[in-house]
């Protein structure tokens, strides 16, 4: 569903992806792990357009997006494009990014109502059926500054479900929360991993990642060092950098 | 007659009278000296003016600007000669003359003050010194106006705290405009935007005779006499000078002085015999108690339609500065390089520019190229531009502080960047505006005042006109300064309100 092709990316005068490879199969869990300031962040923002590169492609059913040195189209192509991937793909973000102007209904409420022109009753039916899904129905009427860490993130989860993505990336979405609430978004991404969702996640949560990802992609200073099922990745790492970094987790 | 315009000078001179004589031990608590002694002593008489007010009164000559002319330069220079003394020049904004002339600043106020009853009360007048009549004037193409009483129902210029003005204010129905300088009414009269000017003949004789597009119409109106005014204790001065006027008049000096500036007329026969001219004024001077209480109340009126106009400006200027600021603020953040480039240089020159030049060039200037705006149309347009300005960079400080994640987040939802700006973006920049925005409003509301440079009389110009009237500048500058506040403050007040409201929500945000 996602395919990545020789990706190249510079980042402050210095390169940071040289030519990464990355296939993502539609109804699978990818877990991208690795330390700070590996990549894991920009390469799920390359996927929606939030980054540009230099070289190489994205493409997302079929919708290709390549690096500006080589783009073959014109800027409004491009816009377009960037558009029709951003329908198909829905984000979540390590320091959620609700809209605190508006009320968690509202902020769920009004990319429907705005963007693809639905009805107000309708949209809000729609809303609180998903706030229903990450169990907090009853918070509609607050504003995100009245909630907790954790129910923001689950807010943003619903807000981005309502746009009815194929996939969802999640950006470290527990990286910013206090360790209690952590269980509660995980649980939340947990029931849609099951009901099929294709699944991008950069994640710290090796044990969270081990336990609901179908595939498993090790990143380092922007470079694949190692990638596989869970198992093998968790179980069996061929890599020596790979194996560095896990024994820091799995004790 | 001549004035400039300067809120500051009418703020200053609050400021003056608590400090000056009237509520301090007088003259005698600085070891008084006799003026006429002093001048004598020290071989100098100190001469305040304002060659602001123009010509031919007293001015800097065009060809050598260091240089002062005008006749009333000359008359002083020869009455310092029949005192056997040198004159120094003291400038002084007209507003204020006699104020200062109590204080002390100078010896001998002269510079076209008429003699008025509220003015002997204040300061001492030697004889006069020079008959005004007013004078009509009209456009040269113009002939409905041929005299005073063709003036009702028209559109008539004069010149602030005047006895012109006095005079179109008692024929009723005359809509007046009020200038601060005397080259202005003429330039509107040139410019349709008014049907005639009424002021003292000898700004008439100087501005509108060498005017070929202007004539002047009818007799004289009106006859007044200005006079040198002296402090209330310095008889012994005024007696010498009435003697030095007598021995002008009689030389001819005098009449040669008027001739050479186009002011001799038959009117000025009068000055011979002018014991019984001033009687009027002597025979039954109002009392201060008798003025004053009466006089503030029926100032009210006045001052309340000086707010309206007031409040009237400030909103509408207000809504272009919110509404233009918001589009260069736009255009600065998410423009392209022209479209940038056009905000900052708007941005920058209005910013580094005064008001008043920007106010000048709006009414006076643009019918230069063409354009000629209302006197409302100009104050709205340049308040609401130059303060324009300075909301885009309050919205562009709003819109910056906002997270980029936020726009990412909207953008990731499919909206696009205009719906992103509207409903993402500038309600959370607004919040972060509000505060200095209430600000700039305050500020604009004050600023307003200084419209009255293009003849608009609103609050401060009611303030200035009343006040210099009936001299009391401290009661009716608490009531002005109650107005101004009593329309500022709710308006901070429901700021304040309307913020704590939008932010009401965000307890850890």
């Amino acid at each position: 569903m996602i395919g990545i092709r020789d990706l190249s990316k510079e980042f402050d005068h210095q390169s940071l992806f040289k030519g990464l490879n990355l296939n993502i199969v539609k109804g699978s869990v990818v877990a991208i792990i690795g330390p700070s300031g590996s990549g894991k962040s920009t390469l799920l923002r390359c996927m929606n357009g939030l980054e540009v590169f230099s070289r190489g492609s994205v493409s997302v059913n079929g919708l290709k997006l390549y690096g500006v040195l080589e783009r073959d189209y014109n800027r409004g192509q491009e816009s377009i494009i960037i558009k029709n991937i951003r329908r198909k793909v829905g984000m979540v973000f390590q320091q959620f990014h609700l809209f605190p102007h508006m009320s968690v209904l509202h902020n769920i409420t009004v990319a429907p109502i705005h963007v693809l022109g639905v009805q107000r009753a309708e949209a809000e039916t729609d809303a609180i059926s998903l706030l229903m899904k990450v169990h907090l129905e009853e918070k509609a009427k607050k504003y995100p500054g009245q909630l907790s860490g954790g129910e923001q993130q689950r807010v943003a989860i619903a807000r981005a479900l309502v746009m009815k993505p194929e996939a969802m990336l999640f950006d470290e979405p527990t990286s910013s929360l206090d360790p209690e609430m952590i269980a509660e978004v995980l649980q939340v991404i947990k029931e849609l991993v099951s009901e099929g969702m294709t699944t991008v996640i950069a994640t710290h949560e090796i044990a969270f990642a081990r336990d609901v990802s179908t595939h498993v992609v090790f990143l380092d200073k922007g470079e694949i060092v190692e990638q596989g099922s869970p198992q093998a990745i968790f179980f069996n790492p061929q890599n020596d950098r790979t194996k560095a970094f896990l024994s820091r987790f799995m004790k | 007659m001549i004035m400039k315009y300067r809120i500051f000078i009418i703020l200053g001179m609050l400021l003056q009278i608590f400090i000056s004589s009237e509520y301090l031990p007088k003259s005698d608590a600085f070891a008084y000296q006799d003026t006429l002694e002093k001048i004598k002593s020290s071989g100098v008489i100190t001469w305040g003016f304002d060659a602001e007010g123009g010509a031919p009164y007293v001015f800097h000559d065009p060809a050598r600007p260091a240089k002062l002319i005008g006749f009333e330069v000359e008359i002083v220079e020869a009455i310092a000669r029949e005192l056997g003394v040198k004159v120094q020049f003291f400038q002084n904004a007209w507003d204020s003359i006699l104020l200062s002339l109590r204080r002390g600043d100078f010896d001998i106020a002269l510079n076209g003050i008429e003699i008025t009853p509220e003015r002997a009360q204040t300061a001492l007048f030697t004889r006069p010194y020079y008959t005004y009549t007013e004078q009509i004037v009209v456009r040269a193409s113009d002939n409905r106006i041929n005299r005073l009483e063709d003036l009702h129902g028209k559109k008539v210029g004069t010149l602030y705290n005047t006895e012109a003005k006095r005079l179109l204010e008692e024929m009723g129905d005359v809509a007046v405009s009020i200038y601060s300088g005397q080259v202005e009414p003429f330039k509107d009269l040139s410019l349709n935007r008014i049907d005639a000017v009424l002021v003292d003949v000898p700004i008439a004789a100087y501005y509108a005779m060498p005017n070929p597009q202007l004539r002047m119409v009818g007799p004289p109106v009106g006859e007044g006499y200005y006079g040198i005014a002296l402090r209330k204790e310095d008889a012994a001065l005024a007696e010498e000078l009435n003697k030095i006027i007598e021995k002008l008049l009689r030389s001819g000096e005098l009449k040669k002085i008027y001739r050479r500036w186009g002011l001799w007329n038959s009117s000025q026969e009068k000055l011979f015999f002018h014991e019984g001219l001033l009687q009027k004024y002597t025979e039954s001077p109002p009392s201060v108690s008798e003025t004053t209480p009466v006089g503030v109340a029926r100032f009210l009126p006045t001052l309340f339609k000086g707010a309206l106009v007031t409040i009237g400006i400030s909103l509408l200027s207000m809504m272009l500065a919110i509404t233009l600021g918001l589009v260069l603020a736009i255009m600065r953040l998410y423009g392209n390089k022209w479209l940038q480039m056009v905000s900052t240089a708007y941005i920058e020159i209005y910013r580094g520019t005064p008001l008043l030049i920007q106010l000048y060039i709006l009414y006076y200037g643009l019918p230069n190229i063409g354009i000629s705006l209302s006197a409302f149309g100009a104050a709205i347009l340049g308040l609401g531009m130059n303060y324009a300005a300075y909301e885009a960079e309050i919205y562009r400080a709003g819109i910056q502080a906002i997270h980029k994640g936020q726009t990412e987040a909207a953008l990731l939802l499919g909206m696009s960047r205009r719906l992103t700006l509207k409903r993402i973006i500038l309600p959370q920049a607004l919040r972060i505006a509000i505060p200095p925005m209430t600000n700039d409003f305050i500020a604009l509301f004050k600023d307003s005042s200084l419209v009255s440079v293009i003849a608009i009389t609103e609050l401060t110009k009611s303030y200035g006109i009343l006040a210099a009237a009936s001299m009391d500048f401290f009661k009716l500058g608490i009531i002005t300064a109650l107005l101004y506040f009593g329309m500022s403050y709710p308006l901070s007040w429901y700021a304040r309100k309307w913020e704590k409201k939008l932010t009401s929500h965000d307890r850890n945000s």
